[in-house]
């Protein structure tokens, strides 16, 4: 039963609420870094990277200190300075330590700060009451469903970019009408859940 | 009169969301309806005004390299502030924000008018700018809710619009909708600019 239940969030964090098309959180870096398929490989790698860590801090951190000590009117501020700080220490052992990896994720990371959908997911865990091992599975699966809405994204706007649109359309309006479209490609996955 | 520029900016020539596109989640997320549009739109207002405010009183004492932090833990507990409000007089609207609210510490039109105005200018003039980029935020989130609840939903603040006849486009008050409404919205604010560009 704990085995479908973990599969289940999974396919439901990548395809049914997508973090992009359906909880619209990291818009942001979703029309800033999607103009080319490598950059958005690379700045996807770094979300699920830093996703993961950032719930595997702040999870404890609800529970063990905020809950125990009836403090949870903290948690915006915990969260957030616990996920900047994060960011910095990540880029700092990175560059230290592995060198290519850095050079491959380096200038996407501190990008990560702003990304609410970080900040986000880590409160959707605490509000949706899931256990340890099922928010990290959660965090990690939606931070899968952000890189493959901004891959697909990037894919296409490769081509857009070598298309006529009409001049007021260009850039920014025709890539929003994209992306409602694929969300609506999307919401074809709701039906999954049943 | 410089007061008076730093106050308009925000609603037509730096809008953050139509011009800048800055803070993009909650103007796609919370804009099913007028209300909930205005009542996000205050709540960054709120936020924005007063974290300008005590950045600018702040700003020479906080020291260059932790700026970001300090920024944040101050921008941090206005929003504590405002969900705590909200939360204990106007349950509804805090329920349909839900966790937009929280995220407003991570907006970036906040963060960047502390760090590219509120550090630089006085404590009054920070203020009206805050006030000014909020409204115009504000502004842009009441138009595409408008826009959304109208089309998708055949009402306005709640109160039905049309006849028996009307078939909602149910698409506007699902997500498509919003990218699609927001993607006609900017492109709308091109014409215009462009209009007048040429005379």
């Amino acid at each position: 039963m704990a085995e479908t239940n973990l599969v289940m969030i999974v396919v439901a964090a990548i395809l049914i609420n997508n973090v992009i098309f359906s909880r619209f959180l990291g818009i942001c870096p979703y029309l800033g870094v999607s103009k080319k398929l490598s950059t958005a490989f690379g700045m996807g790698m770094a979300v699920v990277f830093v996703m993961t860590l950032a719930t595997a801090l702040t999870w404890p951190i609800q529970k063990l200190i905020l809950e125990p000590f009836d403090m949870g009117y903290l948690q915006t501020i915990s969260f957030i300075l616990v996920i900047a700080s994060l960011v910095q220490l990540v880029e700092i052992i990175l560059k230290k330590t592995v060198p290519t990896l850095y050079q491959a994720l380096g200038i996407y990371l501190p990008l990560i700060t702003t990304n609410c959908a970080v900040l986000g997911v880590a409160i959707i865990n605490i509000n949706e009451k899931l256990s340890y091992l099922q928010a990290l599975i959660f965090s990690m699966a939606s931070a899968l469903g952000f890189t493959l809405a901004l891959i697909i994204f990037a894919g296409i706007r490769e081509r857009l970019a070598i298309r006529k649109v009409p001049s007021v359309f260009a850039g920014i309006p025709i890539a929003l009408i994209v992306a409602g479209l694929l969300a609506m490609a999307f919401m074809g996955f709701a039906g999954l859940g049943n | 009169m410089s007061a008076w520029k730093e106050f308009a900016k925000g609603f037509w020539n730096q809008n953050p969301v139509l011009r800048l596109l800055l803070g993009l989640c909650p103007v796609l997320a919370v804009t099913t309806s007028a209300t909930d549009a205005i009542g996000m739109g205050l709540s960054a207002t709120f936020v924005l005004t007063m974290s300008n405010l005590v950045v600018s009183l702040m700003r020479k004492g906080i020291p260059d390299r932790v700026r970001l932090p300090a920024f944040i833990v101050i921008i941090a507990t206005f929003v504590t502030i405002v969900d705590m409000v909200l939360k204990a007089y106007m349950f509804d609207l805090h329920k349909s924000l839900g966790l937009f609210i929280p995220l407003i510490v991570v907006n970036c039109i906040i963060l960047g008018r502390a760090e590219a105005f509120a550090s630089k200018n006085t404590a009054l003039m920070s203020m009206v700018d805050g006030l000014g980029m909020g409204l115009g935020f504000t502004l842009a989130l009441f138009i595409l809710g408008t826009i959304r609840e109208i089309l998708g939903n055949g009402t306005f603040f709640g109160m039905t619009l049309f006849g028996e006849g009307f078939d909602p486009v149910l698409v506007f008050v699902l997500p498509p909708g919003a990218f699609i409404g927001l993607g006609f919205l900017i492109a709308g604010m091109n014409y215009l600019e462009r209009r007048k560009a040429n005379g």
